[in-house]
């Protein structure tokens, strides 16, 4: 087998691991795949770590994940979502299944009830990648302590508590900066309220 | 149709979003994803966030050889469809339907006043869900809340402090809200509350309804 990595050296960003997941989509190219696991698994890994999932478990829910985006890689939609947003939404969905041993009630975009558009607004359709740079870059603009709280809201498996408590914040502190957080993001992205 | 115009706070998008919601608050939210634009696209946002985390993370070695061992459990082409799902109900928002199976109608529904109808579809440590179902141009005794409560329309509306309530839109009452609402006076009401405190009723009516209105 041809090793891809070493005759075409990885093109940064996110359009790499959207045309690798495209391709184990329409053909089931393992070596895509192997491409995509190797970036990804260790950084799930990490991310359950994070979650205090612990070695074993982490390990164990990382290469779990990584068989759900190989199994439903059909439903990897670039119009919608980067590569790196859809893999965190498989590995978020799976904890939530395998740890809590709870339901997840989860939105369908087929939904005949949906209301509104499906899909994002049509100038953003080109480029999921562009529209997630822009929204990571609106993050990255955020006062100090917004952006904390931004940033631990995604390792903590009940809401705002457990930041309260390490941050030794009142709740609702943490809940009014999450609000002011988001309204800045709309901003940045030249919304109204 | 119209997108609603009431929203859960955006600390509870967030919530969803990052996977650390409850699941009978995350019916809520999902159900109500299904009716509102603007909130999905908040949603997106907030896992593209994770998204962009997830890449930025330090990555944790793997164990020897995981690799070559996820490569031997691939069995078969990646799936082209979603599995397929809980029979549907007809008129309701897919995330509801494994908590309805058989249609509103068949849910063991209870009276708790006049008028007014409840079922538990889902309960945790942290918060329930119930649906709702008030008569046309009921008034639900006023009351308070010892926590928080969330009321969503699925059909008909209702009306509170001078606000109307469609199909999609949340209404949200804190421990301070002291509320009195009153159902659509043609269609009446169905809702889906999700509750994370007991309910308090005040005013005389309220005081002589409270052992019965589990609201």
């Amino acid at each position: 087998m041809p090793d891809i990595v070493a005759t075409e050296p990885p093109k940064p960003g996110g359009d790499r691991w959207n045309d690798l997941l495209s391709l184990v989509a329409d053909t089931s190219d393992k070596e895509a795949f192997a491409q995509l696991f190797r970036h990804f698994a260790p950084r799930v890994k990490a991310y359950m770590l994070r979650l205090g999932v612990d070695g074993p478990g982490a390990e164990e829910l990382a290469q779990e994940t990584m068989i759900s985006v190989w199994r439903k890689a059909g439903l990897f939609d670039p119009r919608r979502s980067g590569a790196a947003t859809w893999i965190f939404t498989v590995a978020r969905n799976l904890r939530l299944d395998r740890l809590r041993k709870e339901r997840r009630p989860c939105l369908d975009p087929d939904d005949p009830m949906l209301i509104g558009e499906s899909l994002p607004a049509a100038d953003d359709l080109l480029d999921s990648g562009r529209r997630e740079l822009k929204i990571r870059q609106a993050v990255a603009a955020l006062p100090p302590e917004q952006a904390e709280v931004i940033g631990l809201s995604f390792y903590e498996d009940t809401p705002h508590g457990e930041i309260a408590q390490r941050l030794r914040i009142p709740l609702g502190t943490v809940k009014s900066r999450l609000r002011l957080a988001m309204k800045r993001i709309r901003a940045h992205l030249g919304e109204e309220e | 149709m119209t997108c609603p115009s009431y929203h859960p706070p955006d600390e509870m998008l967030m919530a969803y979003g990052t996977g650390s919601l409850d699941e009978a608050s995350s019916l809520l939210i999902a159900t109500h994803l299904t009716l509102c634009r603007r909130c999905r696209i908040e949603v997106e946002r907030i896992e593209a966030m994770g998204g962009g985390l997830l890449d930025s993370l330090a990555p944790e070695s793997l164990s020897e050889g995981a690799l070559a061992r996820v490569m031997t459990r691939l069995d078969g082409p990646p799936a082209r469809s979603r599995p397929p799902q809980t029979a549907a109900v007809a008129g309701m928002p897919a995330p509801l339907w494994p908590y309805i199976a058989g249609g509103v109608d068949a849910l063991p529904w209870r009276r708790v006043g006049p008028g007014i109808q409840q079922v538990f579809v889902a309960s945790g440590p942290i918060a329930r869900a119930r649906m709702l179902r008030v008569a046309p141009g009921v008034v639900i005794p006023q009351h308070g809340h010892a926590a928080g409560e969330m009321t969503m329309v699925l059909r008909g509306g209702f009306a509170d402090a001078g606000q109307t309530f469609e199909i999609g839109d949340i209404e949200v009452a804190g421990p301070e809200t002291i509320h009195r609402p009153a159902s659509d006076p043609e269609e009446g009401c169905l809702c889906l509350a999700v509750t994370d405190g007991p309910l308090r009723l005040t005013g005389l009516l309220g005081r002589l309804l409270n052992p019965f209105l589990d609201l």
